[in-house]
């Protein structure tokens, strides 16, 4: 039974960290709940659907769907993040101002919450996908239904139990600072999530290691750790990275602050023309 | 949702084309019964890239896991999935079963 919960615990901690920092980054934002509910369904239908499938999906380009399938979801995802820190780079600073003078929570439009609705989605379906194959497999041996119902829940509990304690600490950010903070966050994670996607590119050999490992911090925070795997989940952590994964950490820490930079500039400059001008 | 899905389909049909080096590497066989590996040790040629064939013949998911030769990969029950490694340096690699670490462990050995 415990074995079980921890596998689901490890599977579920990633999606729920994920989700609390969607919640983190839609602070204040009218309607955040529904939208993220909605990420979190449609994540479970679709991890339901790529455990139903995953034999024809391992099968499907010579063997390498499954990684393919792994790397897509994922650069999607770090595509969504990017737009999301983006648009809080152009319109974040009059959000916060905003919601301080109404008190309560302010309309955004449904552009951003749909984004990082999707990014909870793509979190859910990856690592839902796994945890029902899991759970499935269990029941197909006949383990007792009761057991693994257990040792699920118990999993699932405490990897939202996590992903709560990460979304509470967020809120004690002040005000002024908390969505330069969460724009951080979003910003590590989104490279974490795209250096992750290289690793299974070049596990399908479409992608070259470029040098098969940079350095082996292992002996200092090893991976394997709770603590390896929170950083790997939160900043993309690595502790023996390939080349190529450094280069799409970097390219995807550039290409968001530069983004960032440029439209952020845009939408203050009217606000703030001082500040711009240094 | 409407994004990523035709981008998955658009790259798994335009890569539906086999890599002449993948599809040229050594296969070695590897065996899930019981949640264990069989062979537990299993010998590769170093410096070049070969083509793991995982067998799950337990009726459990199992996932193929290794830091260190960096894979990860669900097999399903009952069925086959290619894992390729390598090319390794001379040396020893652990690999696991994620869903059963307790007796799925095992051991490649690249010479």
């Amino acid at each position: 039974m415990f074995g079980s919960a921890l596998i689901v615990f490890r599977e579920v901690l990633e999606a729920a960290l994920i989700v609390a920092i969607v919640m983190g980054a839609t602070r204040g934002v009218a309607g955040r709940g529904r939208w993220v509910s909605a990420g979190v369904a449609g994540g479970l239908l679709g991890a339901i659907l790529v455990a139903a499938f995953a034999g024809s999906i391992s099968d499907a380009v010579n063997g390498r769907g499954q990684e393919i399938l792994n790397a897509s979801v994922l650069l999607a995802a770090v595509a969504m993040l990017a737009w999301h820190n983006v648009w809080m780079s152009a319109h974040g600073r009059a959000l916060a101002r905003q919601m301080k003078q109404v008190g309560h929570d302010v309309s955004v439009g449904s552009k951003p919450l749909s984004a990082l609705a999707l990014v909870t989605l793509f979190a859910v379906l990856r690592e839902g996908s796994e945890t029902v194959l899991f759970l499935y497999g269990l029941t197909a041996s006949g383990t007792g239904s009761l057991t693994l119902m257990t040792g699920a829940v118990l999993g699932l509990a405490a990897g939202t139990g996590v992903g709560w304690l990460l979304y509470r600490g967020l809120l004690s950010v002040p005000i002024g600072h908390f969505f330069s903070f969460t724009g951080w966050l979003v910003l590590l994670l989104a490279a974490g999530l795209a250096a992750n996607a290289a690793g299974f590119l070049t596990q399908a050999g479409l992608l070259p290691l470029l040098s098969p490992q940079m350095w082996d911090s292992s002996h200092i925070i090893s991976q394997q750790s709770w603590l390896g795997t929170l950083l790997h989940i939160l900043i993309g952590y690595d502790d023996r990275p390939t080349g190529i994964q450094l280069v799409f950490y970097l390219v995807t820490l550039g290409v968001i602050l530069a983004l960032m930079r440029l439209f952020g500039s845009a939408g203050s400059r009217s606000a703030r023309p001082a500040e711009q001008a240094a | 949702m409407t994004r990523p899905i035709p981008f998955t389909l658009t790259a798994l049909l335009a890569l539906n084309l086999p890599l002449p080096a993948l599809a040229d590497a050594a296969v070695h066989a590897l065996v899930i019964q019981d949640h264990r590996f069989e062979p537990a040790e299993i010998r590769v040629p170093a410096r070049q890239r070969v083509k793991l064939v995982v067998d799950n013949r337990d009726a459990t998911a199992e996932e193929f896991e290794s830091a260190d030769l960096r894979r990860e990969k669900i097999i399903p029950a009952n069925s086959k999935a290619s894992v390729w490694v390598g090319p390794l340096p001379k040396g020893q690699y652990q690999f696991y079963g994620d869903f059963h670490q307790k007796t799925a462990q095992g051991r490649l050995i690249a010479e």
